[in-house]
């Protein structure tokens, strides 16, 4: 990550910097994101309290989150939520904890991806890009799944005419799924296409979302047609 | 349509099956026990009590009888002595009908209570003389007869015929004066009364005795509620303490040795709650300790992490000294966070803080994924990794196994990081083979080894081969005791085998279902054909 020159505009996103809101409360480990941050072009909004997030979120409109999941005032899981609530903007969580349990639960709360203390400042520019990019139609694309429709132009999923709301992870990872329809792509496969990791056997991550997405698209997610398992390699799409 | 009878149904009919389930019950319940040999002692001893009483019923009743015949017979032979001595001597048919006066006399004698039965018989052996009816007396014993010829008063006991009855009765013999030619006189007395009101206490004895036992086994029953009943509670209480619910106890009531009993298991089961709670309470506070520094370390070690890749970053625009620096700042760095990384998850697993998390994942592209990204730092080693995946376990590739994903990556890890560091520039060899249960992963190299008895220190924290080697993929140490507990949390087992110059290969057995045993290994420890020393993991 050789960063002499000017830094490199990110790829996708709605602004030419794009704005990421941290919300952390170690004003050390902030300050240092915001300069990391900054060097790649990006731009950072803090906030130290939970109390304070939702304030700051509405008036700054950040294209990705960075959230410390404990933090003071309120907590980091109820930020999630709320934001999770209103808007579909990626969610990159950061932890201090590895246990399955605290990791799946922010995931539940609606983070998109994860980021472990301390990480490499590669990897989390590296997930941030990867929440920025959105995938590109190649002209007009439409793709069925079941009784699903999906305008990848317009990233527009419906059933029956009618339109389902989708985060933007949740819509990549449906049209991902979809694109290679009635191929199973493997778990690795999907951290790869969708999240952007490379060697990752972290499996919590995929059937997390998996489980987010088919609550919204499957008629009956306990019997999917439209996001189907295949046992022990990955998922694929279409009626099983 | 009529249902089969299952043969299971009819195999539970069979006797051998009753047997056996009566000998399980017998085995298992202690009242059974109880009652049963209560049953059996107190039914000899009724049955002893019983013969002895109706021996000397019995007894009491012949001597009575026996003194009031012997009476008789003395009075009827005084008569009858009488009537001869005073009969003319020499006309045999006087005294014949003398003797035929005489029988008669001493049987009216008799038969007003029909107490017994009279007969004259000559001398001379035959039965032929004169009797009260419904005497035969053919029945009279010739033995007795013998002993009265002999000249002696004698008694026997005999069946006789009483018309179509045969009756026991007591046969009293005693000669007349032989100065008439020889007679003998035979009383006959049955013993019907008797024996009726014999068979009548044998018949009260055995209703009693039969009554009794019952009642005995009755009460043994009822007693021996009173202990098993206790008995059987605690059983079911320390049962379910076992179990795990720590809060059971035993319900006391009076001051009897089951009180005693109850109030010592409770004050056990209190102090092992106590202790288990101690336990736990340490554990947990181990757990929150791991959970904390965990926490509070790694935020200011990320913004750390943060500010030396900036450094590092921009090391070009430094002074030679101080980009030396940062490049040592970041490789450090890089290493503190591995150890902490390392020892946070030792001291999980020993604060039991480690949970597995299986799930079905195709085994094979998690071999193939890991040698795949080790093998750069192989190529900087000037080894390669040869994976080679055994095509019967894996059929097109794939190979499905439920275990934990990242502790399975983090052993593969730590075993070709470990292999690559000793590997001496041959190449690592990794083979995946499975059978139906088990799932065996082995890592080989030809380098430097190790000793075979320091098969088992290899697993040791921070044990080094050799310790003025470096470790040149920056393995903190940990790296196979992790693995080896990795591997236990499975249900699994890591076995490491070494031999000086020749290389070392370490063998990961796991179980494919969650929770399933480990059956044999589909992969020899060696990669050599002949026999070779298992060296166990502790």
């Amino acid at each position: 990550m050789a960063n002499a020159a000017p830094p490199p505009a990110p790829d996708g996103g709605g602004h030419p910097r794009p704005r990421i809101l941290v919300v952390d409360d170690d004003a050390a480990l902030a300050e240092m994101l915001g300069i990391v941050l900054r060097r790649e072009g990006f731009q950072p909004v803090f906030v130290v309290s939970g109390d304070q997030a939702m304030d700051v979120f509405h008036r700054a409109r950040p294209d990705v989150v960075l959230l410390d999941l404990m933090l003071p005032g309120r907590d980091g899981l109820d930020v999630c939520r709320d934001i999770r609530a209103e808007s579909g903007v990626p969610i990159v969580m950061l932890t201090a904890r590895t246990d399955t349990v605290d990791v799946v639960r922010g995931l539940e709360a609606g983070a998109d991806d994860y980021v472990v203390k301390p990480f490499k400042p590669v990897e989390l520019l590296a997930r941030i890009r990867a929440r920025l990019r959105r995938l590109t139609a190649d002209g007009a694309e439409h793709l069925h799944i079941d009784d699903i429709d999906i305008d990848i132009a317009s990233h527009d999923v419906r059933r029956d005419g009618v339109p389902l709301a989708l985060t933007p992870l949740e819509f990549d990872l449906l049209a991902t799924l979809a694109r290679s329809a009635r191929q199973v792509l493997t778990r690795e496969a999907l951290l790869s296409q969708v999240w952007g990791y490379h060697h990752a056997a972290d499996t919590r991550l995929v059937n997390v979302h998996v489980q987010r997405l088919r609550a919204k698209v499957e008629r009956d997610p306990e019997h999917p047609r439209v996001v189907v398992t295949v046992r022990g390699i990955g998922y694929r799409a279409g009626p099983p | 349509m009529s249902r089969p009878i299952s043969r299971g149904a009819l195999s539970r009919l069979r006797p051998d099956n009753w047997i056996r389930a009566a000998a399980r019950a017998w085995r298992r319940s202690l009242r059974l026990r109880v009652v049963a040999l209560t049953l059996l002692l107190s039914s000899i001893v009724t049955a002893l009590l019983g013969l002895f009483l109706m021996d000397r019923v019995g007894h009491g009743l012949l001597v009575d009888k026996r003194r009031a015949a012997l009476g008789d017979v003395s009075s009827g032979l005084a008569y009858a002595r009488g009537q001869l001595d005073s009969a003319a001597p020499g006309d045999p048919g006087s005294v014949d009908a003398l003797v035929e006066t005489i029988t008669t006399e001493l049987g009216r004698r008799g038969s007003p209570s029909g107490l017994f039965d009279v007969a004259v018989l000559p001398s001379n052996g035959s039965s032929d003389g004169y009797h009260t009816e419904p005497l035969d007396t053919r029945d009279i014993p010739p033995k007795l007869r013998q002993q009265v010829r002999g000249g002696a008063e004698a008694e026997t006991y005999t069946d006789v015929r009483r018309g179509t009855k045969v009756e026991r009765a007591l046969v009293i013999g005693a000669p007349l004066s032989a100065a008439v030619g020889g007679y003998e006189v035979y009383y006959v007395f049955p013993l019907h009364t008797e024996q009726q009101t014999l068979s009548l206490v044998t018949r009260v004895l055995l209703l009693g005795g039969a009554g009794l036992i019952g009642l005995l086994a009755a009460v043994v029953w009822l007693v021996s509620r009173q202990v098993v009943t206790p008995v059987r509670m605690a059983a079911r209480i320390a049962e379910r303490f076992a179990a795990g619910r720590l809060a059971e106890r035993m319900v006391v009531r009076g001051n009897d040795e089951i009180a005693r009993l109850a109030a010592s298991f409770n004050d056990m089961a209190g102090v092992l709650q106590r202790q288990i709670d101690q336990l736990e309470e340490l554990s947990r506070a181990q757990r929150r300790f791991t959970a904390d520094v965990s926490h509070e370390l790694r935020t200011p070690l990320a913004t750390i992490r943060m500010a030396a890749d900036v450094l590092y970053e921009s090391r070009g625009d430094f002074p030679p000294a101080m980009s030396r620096s940062a490049e040592i700042l970041t490789g450090q760095l890089e290493r503190f966070e591995r150890l902490l990384a390392d020892l946070l998850e030792i001291s999980r697993y020993d604060a039991r803080a480690a949970v597995l998390e299986p799930d079905t994942v195709d085994v094979a592209a998690l071999v193939r994924h890991a040698a795949e990204e080790f093998a750069p730092s192989a190529a900087r080693a000037g080894t390669r990794i040869d994976v080679e995946i055994d095509p019967a376990s894996a059929p097109d590739g794939v190979l499905l196994a439920d275990v934990d994903p990242r502790r399975l990556d983090r052993v593969l890890r730590n075993l070709l990081a470990n292999a690559i560091d000793h590997a001496e520039g041959a190449p690592v060899e990794v083979r995946l083979a499975a059978s139906p249960d088990t799932l065996a992963i082995r890592v080989r190299d030809h380098g430097i080894g190790f000793r075979p008895q320091e098969s088992e220190r290899v697993f040791d924290r921070f044990w080094r081969a050799d310790p003025s080697r470096s470790r040149a993929t920056g393995g903190t140490g940990l790296g196979l005791s992790i693995a080896l507990e990795d591997a236990r949390l499975h249900g699994g087992e890591l076995v490491g085998w070494g031999r000086e110059g020749e290389g070392a290969s370490f063998r990961l057995l796991l179980p494919r279902r969650a929770g399933g045993a480990l059956g044999p290994a589909p992969l020899a420890l060696t990669s050599h054909s002949s026999p070779v020393r298992l060296a166990r993991s502790p």
